[in-house]
């Protein structure tokens, strides 16, 4: 299942098709934190191929990204409360094109928008850079990458990063022509495959990485070519990472292995004990050591950034109460958090900060 | 019928797979002069299992599954009341679960627009609510194992949620006056009356009614008469009012109310049986439904489960039902004849099922992994069959293996997904993927794909991949060398011949180089040979027309025994002639540098 949020509502997929629902007023909670109110089915709308990536576009569009190689652009009607194919490109990754008589399309693994602009990547290694009502895409880099492409983020709005199986993360500027990355940042040691990435919203040059052995990896782009830090997270496959959007010292981490994180860096409380020494928090930092982050000057600097291990209390919650299969994504927007799991269960909380 | 197959003129044969059947056109006996007929070309897939594309069962199949994992994990310690209470609790989960699906299927129900949906739909909630039926019975009679004064209640109970329900769902106005009476007669509050005070209150109470009837206190009035006989439990009186009763256990559970409400368990089959024989008076037959609940009221829990089996059209009543009583301790260990229980048996076919299904086979797994005995091996042949479509799911897939130590599996898959990934050229995901399998064998065979590239090219493909192949260069031979020539091209691009050439060299007398690439290293030696500055020291330009003539000692012997053409011995030798002379004058030069003052 995929979610993703924008406003009261959310949507989900179940049984290959887009569904818009309606969680209700932000206004009316009970005393317990309850809802007023249940979720409602709006819409749904049949869709080819397993969605593999999910986002609003504006308020009434939303792209998806299918296994079947396609990317969608649905349109949300109000007045009827319907949805329906606004815009489709069919064969936006491929391994090999639709004039050889082999023909095999691969699928689109994740999707960045940045109205009217949408970026895709697949298991064919490829980016796509489309714009709404453009039928052709704007600019295509073939082979940008020799392995799978899982994930794309906006850095600064002509950049972009993608993180790939081979665990490395690639910067791509589109006002360079040429097919190459303008910088390669990696992990050394294992070729750790790499599933998710974000952005921090108001820093452009922080980003959050999740791998296959359910690794947290904060990287600085701008400086060096490892990451900042390093936190032993999840179990299994990171599927989703996520920034808070208005409150980013929060951060929210979803896994295979059926948890549901929120990291807390935002705690200035000095009494409390530093990481080590909290019992069940599976934890470790390996903070890189880098001298530069003392010659910074700027006065907001990110917590996440924090390299000294005593000084840095990131508390860590787990949000869902029992184990559930694969925790696949989840969205947050405000006071509101969801995230939807294999068993075809969507969980909703919405007194995140209570 | 299946559609395009003259199955008149033509047989037809089938093979079953997990979930569904293969079926396809043949002749099975070739006669001589039949004339050649275009046959039907397809092959159909027959699936049973339509249960599991519907929409709102998957809710079901989800939320069982959750219920399910949960009572296994119950701790075995747990005993006598807590124990029980919370097998109640386990089963009352499942029902509430039929129910909501009930629900939702009743709301779908009234809102289709065809009527040939509305109908089906209407045939499921009819289903779902035998199934609920059977299943609250049983938990009354084996789970919660009412003893004799409670057993009523919890009868009534039973027949009032049903008779209700049914009533309820089908728009009728529940009429029966019936089930009101019981309030004011069981009102016992505390229950702290014994079963014989009970017992000898009713019959006081049953006196009393009885004299009224004979005095005739009712007679003016036959409806107060009529009642005061179904009071006293009067079998006919009660049958008169059988538009009331919706059916037979409707109509035992109020016999029993008036004429036996102290009824001990292993009386109630008696009563069954002659409740459903007046009820039914010769016209009909029983149904299914109808046999399944008599055999749980002759506590033979065997049959009733047989009978499900027959009667549901999937697994997933009787699978859940049995574990549950499985875990209740009700089972006698029946082992089927091949070799694993009854309630194994169910599971298995149940999570088989599952699997036919693209998403759903996840649940599927847990089943397995409860089934002691057969659940490993049914886990390991079905998720080698799960079609591989996206990574993700294939990552999903590796997972569950992993955690299993299903080292086979893992290696087959990643082989599988390598395998795909090298014929679309992904050169990066196939490496990838024989990392997670740590498999030497298909790293090799992705390395000498690049190499076969670099050779046929000039150049490397995915340097991205190559230079930054970090610890993964240990995993073979031939990747390490990849990296170490990778390497070599570097040095030379950023001028550092020294360290490039010792590099070079190292790559061949330490065996890594493959021989057939030893040509390739040595002509690549050539340029440095040819540089002004001496690069390669005497003692290892020794070296290197060690290895040269290695390599040609081995071509003359291999030209002498096959007889090869003529303008590739030119081109061979030519470049031999080359390298033979390259490395005599740089030998010279070698050896008078390092013999003057200067250069040693």
């Amino acid at each position: 299942m995929l979610i993703t949020i924008h406003s009261n509502s959310l949507l989900s997929l179940q049984e290959n098709s887009v569904s818009l629902w309606c969680i209700g007023d932000f206004g009316n909670l009970s005393s317990d934190g309850g809802f007023e109110g249940d979720h409602q089915l709006l819409c749904d709308i049949k869709h080819h191929g397993d969605v593999m990536d999910l986002q609003f576009l504006d308020q009434e569009r939303i792209v998806a990204a299918s296994s079947t190689g396609c990317v969608t652009i649905f349109l949300h009607h109000p007045n009827n409360q319907t949805l329906s194919v606004s815009q489709e490109w069919v064969g936006a990754h491929y391994h090999i094109g639709p004039g050889s008589p082999s023909y095999r399309s691969a699928p689109c693994t994740g999707i960045v928008c940045n109205s009217p602009e949408i970026v895709t990547v697949g298991e064919d290694g490829r980016i796509n850079l489309f714009r709404v009502d453009y039928k052709e895409a704007v600019r295509t880099i073939d082979n940008a990458d020799s392995s799978t492409l899982h994930a794309v983020t906006f850095l600064r709005t002509p950049e972009i990063l993608t993180v790939n199986s081979i665990g490395q993360l690639k910067i791509w500027d589109f006002r360079q022509q040429g097919n190459e990355p303008s910088q390669i940042l990696s992990l050394t040691g294992d070729r750790v495959p790499l599933h998710c990435v974000d952005r921090h919203p108001n820093q452009q040059h922080v980003v959050a990485t999740g791998g296959q052995d359910g690794m947290l990896s904060i990287w600085d782009v701008r400086q060096g070519s490892m990451p900042v830090s390093l936190l032993k997270a999840h179990e299994a496959e990171m599927w989703e990472v996520h920034f808070h959007p208005s409150n980013p010292d929060h951060l929210f981490t979803c896994s295979e292995d059926g948890s549901l994180w929120h990291w807390d860096a935002s705690t200035e409380v000095p009494e409390k004990s530093s990481l080590f020494h909290q019992g069940g928090r599976n934890s470790t930092l390996l903070a890189h050591p880098s001298s530069n982050q003392l010659n910074v000057n700027q006065s907001l600097i990110s917590s996440w950034l924090s390299t000294d291990p005593a000084k840095d209390r990131i508390e860590i919650t787990s949000l869902l109460p029992n184990r559930t299969l694969s925790v696949n994504s989840l969205d947050v927007l405000g006071s509101c958090l969801l995230c939807g799991t294999d068993a075809e269960a969507i969980y909703v909380t919405r007194q995140l900060f209570s | 019928m299946i559609p395009g197959v003259n199955s008149k003129k033509r047989q037809m044969c089938f093979d079953w797979g997990p979930g569904e059947m293969l079926v396809c056109e043949t002749l099975f006996k070739k006669k001589e002069k039949e004339e050649k007929m275009l046959g039907c070309p397809f092959i159909y897939i027959v699936r049973k299992d339509i249960d599991v594309y519907s929409r709102i069962l998957r809710k079901l199949f989800n939320e069982s599954h959750g219920i399910f994992v949960g009572l296994q994990r119950i701790e075995e310690e747990s005993t006598g009341k807590s124990r029980k209470a919370q097998l109640v609790r386990v089963s009352k989960n499942y029902r509430s679960v039929i129910r909501a699906c009930m629900e939702e299927m009743h709301q779908v129900a009234i809102a289709a627009q065809d009527p040939v949906s509305g109908r089906q739909y209407s045939s499921q909630v009819s289903i779902l609510s035998a199934m609920e039926l059977i299943w609250n019975l049983c938990e009354i009679l084996f789970i919660e194992v009412a003893p004799a004064g409670p057993l009523l209640l919890h009868l009534l109970d039973w027949v009032r949620l049903h008779v209700c329900e049914m009533d309820a769902l089908s728009a009728d106005v529940l009429g029966s006056e019936n089930p009101n009476k019981h309030e004011n007669f069981w009102n016992l509050p505390g229950n702290t009356q014994t079963l014989t005070e009970l017992e000898l209150k009713w019959q006081h109470w049953h006196e009393e009614c009885e004299r009224h009837l004979q005095d005739g206190t009712f007679a003016s009035n036959p409806h107060l008469e009529s009642l005061c006989k179904i009071m006293l439990g009067d079998d006919s009186a009660l049958l008169e009012q059988k538009e009331l009763l919706s059916n037979w256990y409707h109509f035992l559970v109020t016999r029993l109310l008036y004429s036996h409400p102290t009824v001990k368990p292993i009386e109630l089959h008696f009563y069954a049986q002659s409740s459903l024989d007046l009820f039914l008076g010769g016209d009909s037959s029983p149904e299914p439904l109808d046999n399944i609940l008599m055999a749980a009221f002759e506590f033979d829990i065997h049959q009733v489960i047989k009978e499900c089996s027959i009667a549901l059209s999937n697994w997933w009543f009787v699978a859940h039902l049995t574990d549950l009583l499985d875990h209740c301790k009700l089972l006698h260990s029946h082992n089927l004849y091949f070799g694993s229980n009854m309630r194994e048996f169910l599971l298995l076919e149940y999570a088989s099922g599952l699997f036919a299904h693209h998403s759903l086979w996840q649940l599927g797994v847990d089943y397995f992994d409860h089934c002691p005995e057969l659940g490993r091996v049914y886990l390991e042949l079905h998720i080698e069959r799960i079609p591989l479509n996206t990574e993700q799911k294939a990552l999903k897939i590796l997972r569950i293996c992993e955690r299993r130590q299903m080292t086979e599996q893992v290696r087959s898959i990643c082989k599988i997904l390598a395998m795909k990934a090298v014929c679309n050229n992904r050169l990066g995901s196939a490496l990838s993927w024989s990392i997670r399998a740590k498999d030497a064998a298909f790293a090799t065979l992705v390395s000498d794909r690049f190499l076969k590239d670099y050779c046929e090219r000039g150049s490397f493909s995915d340097l991205d991949l190559i230079d930054n192949l970090g610890a993964a260069m240990m995993l073979s031979d031939r990747l390490t060398f990849l990296g170490k020539y990778r390497e070599f091209h570097r040095l030379y691009g950023e001028k550092r011949f020294a360290d490039a050439a010792s590099l070079l060299l190292s790559l061949m007398t330490s065996q890594i180089a493959p021989r057939s690439f030893w040509m390739t290293l040595l002509t690549d030696a050539l340029p440095l040979l040819e540089q002004k500055q001496v690069i390669f020291s005497a003692e290892q330009t020794y070296e290197l027309m060690q290895c040269l003539e290695d390599l040609t000692i081995g071509r003359t012997e291999s030209r002498d025994l096959e007889g090869q053409r003529l303008q590739d011995d030119d081109i061979e030798t030519t470049k031999v002639e080359m390298l033979r002379l390259a490395l005599a004058r740089n030998l010279a030069r070698a050896i008078v540098k390092e013999g003057t003052l200067e250069g040693s």
